[in-house]
């Protein structure tokens, strides 16, 4: 931008040292985000046998790609890897679906007690997780779906956060749309499918994001859900190599790394949604 | 086509908020009519209430023989264009002509055709392929014209689709809609609250208010007819681009006549003397508190220093004078301070300052009783019977 504000522009001592040191601080912020993945990066090219003497050294003496051999040779890591994207993508995939049909009818439909019903639907985002992972076990159990990739599946494929936010868009959406497409002679499946859904995409894709990144990471549900090691997903995965073969450092690192790739690829591609659904329902563009 | 018709028409919000009551309109097949009023006086209400986005509280709403009280507003029959024109931002501007036809599974080449041609009618050909945000106001306004155009309903319905547009767009695209009309002769209901609009565009004009808490039809006429016999003060001041001017006062009798006065009885403000065939009519209510309306069109300047037609003049002095062209407006002070404007030929002698002296067409002129909706004393009822016919006839 050629043209300076008048914010910008302003003068005065203060004023001139505010951006190098608004510079100095963001390098610093920037820096202790950066630390730790390079460093996790040099742990998991060094020999196991070196990793205690690292912080001395602050560099391998021989660069080795063993760790990541390692974690394929000593568990199904592949396995791990593919349940993970096996289980988020299709709770992604389902919470797309139903969070926003339930975000169509909290937001496009009018029905009595509409409001109430969403503020107790929201209400739940207020109880922790923590507290009905017990109740959820028991009602898992009891539906047969222990030790199996229906119940890490279909507890998650329901999101009152993701209706939230979808609902939060489609309130955007302006309500004549509507009303021009059921005068043109649409259903309310129409509707949804052929007007509404089409421009909700930016919040739809923010929700398969965010839905995606989280259940790739989900760890303590998988964790008591399943047993059986070909349903192990990533980061139950992970554990393994410091119970069964004592604290394998690099690999943990190398297995960590390998892992991290997906999100990060996800985020760089669809970053600018990403943005526009963290800006949602703040200023409208 | 369909004659569209309203009986005894009721909408209540959450059971509490009577929105418009007791609506009663026919809209003869292939008619313009113009539902006009102040926000908040139900006309969009009553629109929105034909095509089915509202549901009715009480009474009923026919189109054709059929009654659509419950009819889902896809089987009304009825194309819409709406204020935002609503088009669908993600379909190309043929889609979003086409969209209609195909919920309505016309076959392709007939929706191909039936769109090209619509869209040569209004001069949108080339823009079929753009998005609804590559197209300026005006080309949006004729797209939005075009879905409803293309899908051949009986009725068309238009809320308020001007009043997005730039003065001289607006003026321009009224006279399209007219044109337009007159060639496909479709039944249509237009909302507005511009009633210079409403005047131009409609074979009938319905006035609206909601002065009294609720929205309500004032009255149903013909343009001329509304503008020249409003049957309350309300209609009166709502019609006509510059605003009547008001004056409570009086009726006395004197010399066998009917005088309207304003001000004290020494030197009054305003002493008029009303027609001799009204004097009837108002012998009754000699004594009582009417108001005088006034349109700025029916004065016009009296030459100083004569005397004659005494009985029809008000002298004023002059405060501000506009040129507008062929006219000028003139805001003025009378005797008592109340202001008035005047809207008089032009002349470019014309004083700026110091008394001038106006006389009155008393043919024009309105007597109300008191109050915003005071009913008119010379017209309770609008226009007399026979002129209404001659009117309706040319329309």
């Amino acid at each position: 931008m050629s043209d300076r504000s008048p914010i910008e522009s302003a003068t005065g001592p203060l004023a001139k040292l505010a951006r190098p040191l608004t510079f100095v601080a963001l390098v610093l912020l920037g820096i202790s985000f950066v630390v730790p993945f390079v460093w996790q990066v040099l742990i998991s090219l060094s020999d196991r046998s070196e990793v205690d003497r690292l912080t001395e050294t602050g560099f391998p003496s021989r660069i080795s790609l063993d760790a990541y051999v390692r974690v394929f040779d000593q568990v199904p890591f592949a396995k791990y890897f593919f349940n993970s994207f096996f289980v988020a993508g299709w709770v992604t995939l389902l919470q797309v679906i139903t969070c926003s049909m339930a975000a169509y009818a909290f937001s496009r439909i009018q029905w009595p007690g509409r409001d109430k019903v969403f503020l107790l639907y929201l209400g739940t985002l207020m109880v922790p997780g923590v507290v009905l992972m017990v109740p959820n076990f028991v009602v898992i159990l009891g539906l047969g779906m222990f030790d199996d990739y229906t119940g890490l599946i279909i507890p998650a494929a329901f999101s009152a956060y993701g209706t939230f936010l979808l609902r939060q868009f489609m309130l955007t959406i302006p309500s004549s749309l509507d009303e021009a497409a059921a005068i043109d002679g649409a259903g309310h499946w129409r509707i949804f499918t052929q007007v509404i859904l089409p421009l909700a995409r930016p919040g739809l894709i923010v929700l398969a994001i965010f839905a995606f990144l989280f259940n790739y990471n989900s760890f303590f549900w998988p964790l008591i859900l399943t047993q059986s090691e070909n349903l192990r997903v990533l980061p139950v995965g992970l554990l393994q190599f410091n119970t069964t073969y004592g604290s394998d450092v690099p690999a943990i690192m190398a297995a960590a790394l390998m892992a991290m790739i997906p999100p990060i690829m996800l985020f760089l591609l669809l970053q600018k949604y990403l943005v526009k659904g963290i800006q949602l329902g703040a200023v409208k563009g | 086509m369909a004659q569209v018709t309203l009986r005894d028409v009721k909408k209540v919000y959450d059971g509490k908020v009577v929105a418009v009551r007791d609506v009663n309109l026919t809209i003869g097949d292939g008619e313009f009519l113009v539902l006009v009023g102040p926000s908040g006086c139900g006309k969009s209400t009553t629109l929105r209430m034909i095509a089915g986005l509202e549901a009715i509280t009480e009474g009923t709403i026919s189109i054709g023989d059929r009654v659509v009280n419950d009819v889902h507003p896809k089987d009304r029959d009825i194309a819409m264009v709406f204020q935002n024109y609503a088009l669908y931002p993600h379909m190309s501007v043929e889609k979003n002509m086409a969209f209609g036809l195909q919920l309505r599974r016309l076959p392709r080449e007939e929706i191909k055709r039936r769109v090209t041609e619509t869209a040569g009618l209004l001069g949108i050909g080339e823009l079929l392929n753009r998005r609804p945000k590559q197209l300026s106001g005006g080309q949006r306004q004729r797209v939005a014209l075009g879905r409803a155009i293309v899908r051949d309903a009986s009725v068309f319905l238009f809320d308020e689709p001007l009043s997005n547009l730039d003065a001289k767009l607006r003026v321009t695209t009224r006279t399209e809609i007219k044109k337009l009309h007159k060639r496909l002769r479709t039944t249509t209901v237009y909302v507005t609250h511009d009633q210079e609009e409403a005047m131009t565009l409609g074979d009938r004009i319905v006035v609206m208010s909601a002065g009294r808490g609720v929205g309500v039809i004032e009255q149903v006429d013909t343009p001329l007819n509304v503008y020249r016999y409003p049957k309350n003060r309300f209609v009166g001041a709502f019609l006509g681009r510059t605003p009547m001017n008001f004056f409570d006062g009086r009726l006395v009798e004197a010399e066998g006549e009917v005088w309207f006065v304003a001000g004290p009885e020494d030197a009054p403000s305003i002493r008029l003397a009303m027609l001799p065939k009204h004097t009837e009519a108002l012998r009754g209510r000699v004594g009582a508190e009417v108001t005088l309306g006034l349109r700025p069109s029916s004065l016009s300047e009296h030459p100083m220093g004569k005397e004659t037609a005494a009985h029809s003049t008000i002298r004023s002095q002059v405060q501000v004078v506009e040129p507008l062209g062929k006219n000028i407006d003139v805001s003025c002070e009378l005797l008592d301070g109340s202001p008035m404007l005047a809207r008089i030929d032009a002349r470019h002698d014309f004083p700026t300052s110091g008394e001038v002296k106006f006389y009155v067409d008393m043919e024009h002129v309105h007597l109300f009783e008191p109050g915003e909706f005071g009913a008119s004393l010379l017209h309770p009822e609008g226009a007399p019977q026979n002129e209404t016919a001659t009117l309706a006839s040319d329309a």
